[in-house]
């Protein structure tokens, strides 16, 4: 019994067919993504050295091709409603183009249409709560020339209103619950399997990638999605097969770098007071900034130019000129499929990515702020307490095939972390998806979960067991 | 129509979270909606939840002697957030030392309070004030409860 995965990807194509009995791969393929004219032709290209996968039992595809699912979300209040909106359309492996709070102005508008988002997040107040701005705001989309699908996801006491404003003005309102039902309560499960409904309906067709309907069984999520999935099975394991525990998936892609964090987050301290929105177990953090190629510049600005050559002298043990630095940087931004070719440029490629698992994992955790009070001392808890995760996995192809991946994943740990508040994985095992598996393993998940733990299990080892050479 | 809803919570470095669970348990009583953002509130957290929830009132507890200090400037937010009109309400040890009641009163009203209460208060003397603020406003039918 075998499974073809597919992983159609902004430039390649991503093929991996599986011995679902054996628990081992048959055989992996790539190609150029080619989604303007004909997405099937980059496909079949992959597929081009594979035998006998038109047979294969399940035949699954995800995708982050022709932009990914680009979303935008609208709230009341940013840290409230707009950010309980922006995680529901995080976690359902959307790619966040901008969150806005408050009233919408015309202004903003012409902003959301020249951004031209897949699908567009409505929420505002809780439940029984505020209903002027929800309703202020579905009548500014409603009526503009805007033609993008709105999941309304707000205060139920004007859902059905605002479903009717979508309706009187010819667009597409889908209803689902509100994403904050109460004060700092999350609720995105509803409004993330919504997105996916729409994703699988709408979008994929819209962007001409249900072409591979005719050649496979289904593009069945986007590939964040099927990250997530992948690693939430992983720690939660399935049946017989257990799972790792909670854990962190760090995914450093050309554009952005994804974090996954599968865990509760609460306090592991006493005397801790958590505060602000509830954090979802299921956690997924973009950084639109920090890509190893497409936002290349963005991530030596957050790094600072200096502070990365100073790296790169100690790493190397011996001065050069910055402009080998300077011309790197510039060379794989214009040349996004750039491999790195030679030892500086593989030490580069290291760097980046040490600080870009550095700046993604810093961004992701939570942070204990002390404050000092006529009683005492306080300790107050944002965002996740990840310090006792045992697991971080690496993904994505600069740690995949690096011969370091220890190093560049060890920007993750707290002690690597730039402020000593940063609630970041103590004593982790860092671990790598050796095969570049997790999104096809997603998908896997989909029809053969117990089966998708145990390649997981099998493929996924301790970084320091393997290096890109082994492969 | 709908339950009065009251923002409840102890403001600034604040712990106290006895009285702030007694209010909470006598507003539910007397039948309204409360959400109690709880203790160590910043002002912020204050205007962030009636902004969501659409509240009617805003009650800040000060039990720390350091009232003065964090309540000053809550109405002033309130109206740069769009929610000028909101009641807002204050209790507990306000200040410190042996200041008159009536000049602490004066205090508060000048800072934008539309109540202010003395230590030894009972929940329902404010609960009753609240039904006549609201129906003096007359955004909202009251209903005796």
């Amino acid at each position: 019994m075998e499974a073809l995965l597919i992983d159609i990807g902004s430039t390649y194509t991503k093929a991996v067919m599986l011995d679902l009995k054996k628990v081992r791969i048959i055989k992996q393929g790539q190609a150029y993504t080619t989604v303007k004219d004909d997405v099937n032709r980059g496909l079949k290209k992959a597929l081009a050295d594979f035998t006998g996968w038109e047979k294969a039992e399940y035949k699954l595809a995800c995708s982050s091709a022709a932009g990914g699912l680009k979303m935008i979300a609208v709230g009341l209040v940013p840290d409230l409603t707009a950010e309980a909106a922006r995680r529901a359309a995080l976690g359902a492996g959307s790619k966040m183009l901008k969150t806005f709070s408050f009233e919408l102005t015309a202004i903003d508008i012409e902003e959301i249409s020249s951004l031209e988002p897949d699908i567009l997040l409505l929420a505002g107040g809780t439940d029984g709560g505020n209903r002027d701005v929800i309703v202020h705001n579905a009548r500014m989309i409603a009526g503009s020339c805007l033609h993008t699908p709105v999941i309304i996801a707000g205060n139920r006491a004007v859902a059905g209103k605002v479903q009717d404003i979508f309706k009187q003005g010819g667009k597409e309102g889908y209803l689902t619950e509100n994403v904050m039902p109460r004060l700092e309560e999350l609720n995105i499960e509803p409004a993330r399997e919504k997105i996916r409904e729409l994703f699988l309906e709408k979008i994929i067709e819209a962007k001409g990638l249900d072409r591979v309907n005719s050649i496979l069984d289904g593009l069945v999520m986007p590939t964040p999605a099927a990250v997530l999935r992948a690693a939430s099975l992983l720690a939660s394991g399935y049946k017989d097969e257990r799972g790792l525990g909670e854990l962190v998936v760090i995914d450093i892609g050309g554009a952005t770098t994804d974090v996954h964090s599968i865990a509760s987050g609460k306090p592991t301290r006493d005397g801790v007071s958590w505060r602000g929105l509830e954090e979802p177990f299921k956690k997924r953090t973009v950084e639109g900034d920090l890509g190893m190629r497409y936002s290349a510049p963005s991530l030596v600005e957050a790094i600072g130019f200096n502070s990365l050559f100073t790296q790169l002298e100690q790493a190397l043990k011996s001065g050069l000129s910055r402009e080998i630095l300077q011309d790197y940087i510039d060379l794989i931004k214009a040349e996004v499929d750039h491999l790195a070719a030679n030892k500086i440029e593989v030490i580069i490629d290291r760097l980046l990515a040490r600080n870009a698992v550095n700046l993604s994992t810093a961004r992701h955790v939570g942070v204990l702020k002390t404050i000092y009070t006529p009683l005492g001392v306080s300790l107050i808890q944002e965002g996740k307490d990840l310090t006792g995760v045992k697991n971080i996995i690496g993904t994505g192809g600069v740690i995949v095939y690096n011969d370091n991946p220890k190093f560049i994943m060890s920007g993750a740990l707290y002690e690597n972390q730039p402020q000593s508040d940063l609630l970041a994985p103590v004593e982790p095992e860092l671990l790598l998806d050796s095969k570049y598996l997790l999104a096809p393993l997603g998908l896997l998940a989909e029809v053969e979960p117990l089966l998708a733990v145990k390649f997981m299990k099998k493929y996924i080892l301790k970084a320091g067991d393997v290096c890109g050479n082994d492969r | 129509m709908d339950k009065t809803t009251v923002v409840l919570g102890v403001i600034g470095a604040d712990v106290h979270a006895v009285g702030n669970r007694i209010l909470e348990y006598s507003l539910k009583q007397a039948g309204l909606n409360v959400i109690n953002i709880g203790v160590m509130s910043s002002q912020n957290d204050f205007i962030n939840a009636a902004l969501e929830t659409g509240a009617d009132a805003i009650w800040v507890s000060s039990l720390y002697g350091h009232g003065e200090m964090d309540c000053r400037g809550l109405r002033e937010k309130c109206l740069e957030a769009g929610i000028g009109d909101i009641l807002l309400y204050a209790g507990g040890n306000l200040v410190i030392g042996k200041r008159d009641w009536p000049y602490v009163e004066e205090l508060f009203r000048g800072m934008g309070y539309d109540r202010a209460y003395p230590p030894g208060t009972l929940p329902e003397t404010a609960i009753i004030d609240l039904e006549k603020d609201i129906y003096k406003k007359g955004d909202k039918n009251w209903r005796p409860c």
